[in-house]
């Protein structure tokens, strides 16, 4: 293909390509960057050009953000919410995966496909009945009610990739642990699970960015700004009237999203490998 | 699938006894009580809210038969809606997936700043939704639109007749299609990345020898062996348009007068924001039909992945 896009154009054609596609891909992060850093006058101001600051890049937004919204609670709330959540992932989908893993026969697999699919029932259709769920249970308005409901979605995509993993693991490592004398609980804990500790890990980067993407449930659950996950925070309560908030509304998503980026780059393979069910050897 | 002989007479055989019967169960039961209340225990529930006559203020479960979705299907506002789901998850299917084939056949390529270009591109992808789309609110700003700005400059706009990119029916749809194709593109780049990276290079070299041109090698080579996780990227895409309602509900709430209102958004306005659950749940349930289809999609490329 390269030697193709020589023939046309050279590789001028093809870096302009890049860029173009880089730029579409990635304006909107520096815009989101550069007016966090702008004063208001450069920001509001319809005659200098937008792309560079005219006036000297300025604190005061992330100073406001910081000190007079909720911001600091809204990434605690998103950071316990996240971790409740890798935590009950973890307890549900490790022995689901293995149980799946190890399982005889076809059943196994039409169980792991029918769990996998629930990833596919989308929020749209649960949030009306959930809503309702979440209220007789006490928990409208309140963030546990996240960390309820959001292992729905992380429990399975989990189990699929976690099933995926202990199949690799070789059966003969457990079966000497428990010749040796272990329960097959034990053989799990002591042998099977230290081996699995690079796939624990995607899977708690998983859950945790998945909790983070995740919108709906929470528009739909909590209307409290105390109790809000930064997602929903940022995007629902900086925004008031007339007023312009720009600065702090960009700076706010941008802080927020440093870290989920740099989290799914690094496991961008791994989960590509679990959507497609490992379609690709 | 590996299948180890369980069957084979070895003196463990007590303990794998023990393992698939006792153990196996007990292990996978949690995920599956987990899925089962929260997951499909609601579903019956909007199904069961979809024929009563439950609202927020007046909780009954009087049961109503298919009123509710009869109701909803003579709204105009509801037959509007899906004409515009539809334009939704069609338009953002085929620019992701254009993009995304383009990106990937780029990306494919040895040059310098690769890792770093890949990192940029899955950006939009890698993001919390809603902070992503909140920068696109502030790039479609009626007076300080960054994007007006440069169509102003390039003197292709008139500064007076400035497009209000979220306050004109027909833009509104264009800017929300476009943000969530924005958004599907890195997942359609990453996916055929993956497929063209399976594509063994000697079949290609192969071809070559013989004569297959770019087109060729494009289309009767490499798209059969990518199909069946083209498919696959193809299916969630379209489940994640078609029943997205972050981007629609972040950008224009719907607006205006319903020209981008989509079954969730719609939903949400009709469930939770004017509290009637019943034709909140109706109209949800529309979403099923075409989530089956999807489902037994996906189910069949799976299966024919294991022969």
């Amino acid at each position: 293909m390269l030697r193709l896009a020589k023939k046309l154009g050279g590789e001028a054609a093809f870096y302009a390509a890049v860029i173009t596609l880089v730029v579409f891909a990635a304006f909107p992060f520096y815009w989101m960057l550069i007016t966090t850093f702008k004063a208001d006058g450069d920001l509001y101001n319809l005659k200098s050009t937008p792309y560079w600051f005219n006036t000297a890049p300025t604190l005061e937004h992330i100073k406001y953000l910081f000190s007079d919204t909720l911001f600091v609670q809204w990434l605690m709330n998103s950071a316990l919410i996240g971790l409740c959540v890798v935590a009950i992932t973890l307890l549900v989908a490790l022995p689901a995966g293995y149980s799946l893993a190890r399982m005889p026969g076809r059943g196994a697999e039409t169980l792991g496909i029918g769990i996998f699919l629930t990833y596919l029932v989308p929020p749209t259709l649960l949030f009306l009945p959930l809503s309702r769920v979440v209220t007789q249970l006490g928990l409208q308005d309140s963030l546990w009610s996240l960390v309820v409901i959001y292992p729905t979605f992380t429990i399975p995509f989990c189990t699929w990739l976690l099933m995926g993993f202990f199949k690799s693991v070789p059966r003969e490592i457990e079966e000497a642990a428990i010749v040796d004398g272990c329960t097959v609980m034990g053989a799990f804990v002591k042998t099977v699970l230290p081996l699995s500790l690079p796939a624990i890990l995607t899977v708690v980067i998983f859950a945790f960015t998945l909790t983070m993407q995740e919108f709906v449930y929470a528009l739909t659950f909590i209307s409290s700004s105390e109790e809000k996950p930064v997602t929903l925070g940022v995007a629902t309560d900086l925004i008031r009237g007339d007023v312009f908030y720009w600065g702090e509304l960009m700076g706010a998503a941008l802080i927020a999203s440093i870290p989920v980026a740099i989290a799914y780059n690094l496991f961008l393979d791994r989960f590509i490998g679990g959507i497609t069910g490992g379609a690709v050897k | 699938m590996t299948t180890i002989a369980f069957d084979a007479p070895r003196p463990k055989t007590r303990f794998l006894l023990d393992r698939a019967e006792l153990v196996g169960p007990l292990f996978i039961a949690p995920a599956i009580i987990y899925v089962f209340v929260l997951v499909a225990l609601p579903f019956c529930l909007a199904i069961y809210y979809s024929v009563s006559a439950y609202t927020i203020f007046d909780p009954n479960y009087r049961f109503v038969g298919l009123k509710n979705f009869v109701d909803v299907t003579h709204s105009e506002i509801f037959r509007r809606t899906l004409v515009n789901t539809l334009v939704f998850t069609i338009g953002a299917q085929i620019i992701g997936l254009l993009l995304g084939k383009i990106g990937a056949m780029l990306l494919m390529q040895e040059f310098h700043g690769r890792g770093i270009a890949r990192a940029l591109v899955v950006l939009p992808w890698a993001v919390p939704i809603s902070l992503a789309t909140i920068a696109w609110l502030w790039m479609f700003d009626s007076l300080y639109s960054v994007i007006n700005w440069t169509l102003i400059a390039a003197g292709l706009i008139d500064a007076a007749n400035r497009p209000q990119w979220l306050g004109q029916e027909d833009l509104a749809m264009i800017a929300v299609v476009v943000v969530h194709a924005w958004r599907l593109f890195p997942f359609g780049v990453v996916i055929f990345l993956a497929g063209f990276t399976s594509v063994p290079q000697d079949v290609l070299d192969a071809a070559t020898v013989d004569g297959a041109g770019f087109w060729r090698r494009n289309y009767q080579i490499i798209l059969p062996i990518i199909a069946p996780i083209v498919l696959i990227a193809l299916i969630f895409g379209t489940v994640f348009t078609f029943t997205d309602l972050s981007v629609v509900y972040l950008l224009t709430k719907g607006g205006p007068i319903n020209s981008t209102q989509v079954l969730g958004t719609y939903a949400f306005q009709v469930g939770i924001l004017s509290g009637d659950v019943a034709h909140g749940a109706a109209i949800c349930l529309f979403l099923f039909p075409f989530l089956l289809i999807a489902v037994i999609l996906l189910l069949r490329s799976l299966r024919r992945r294991e022969i």
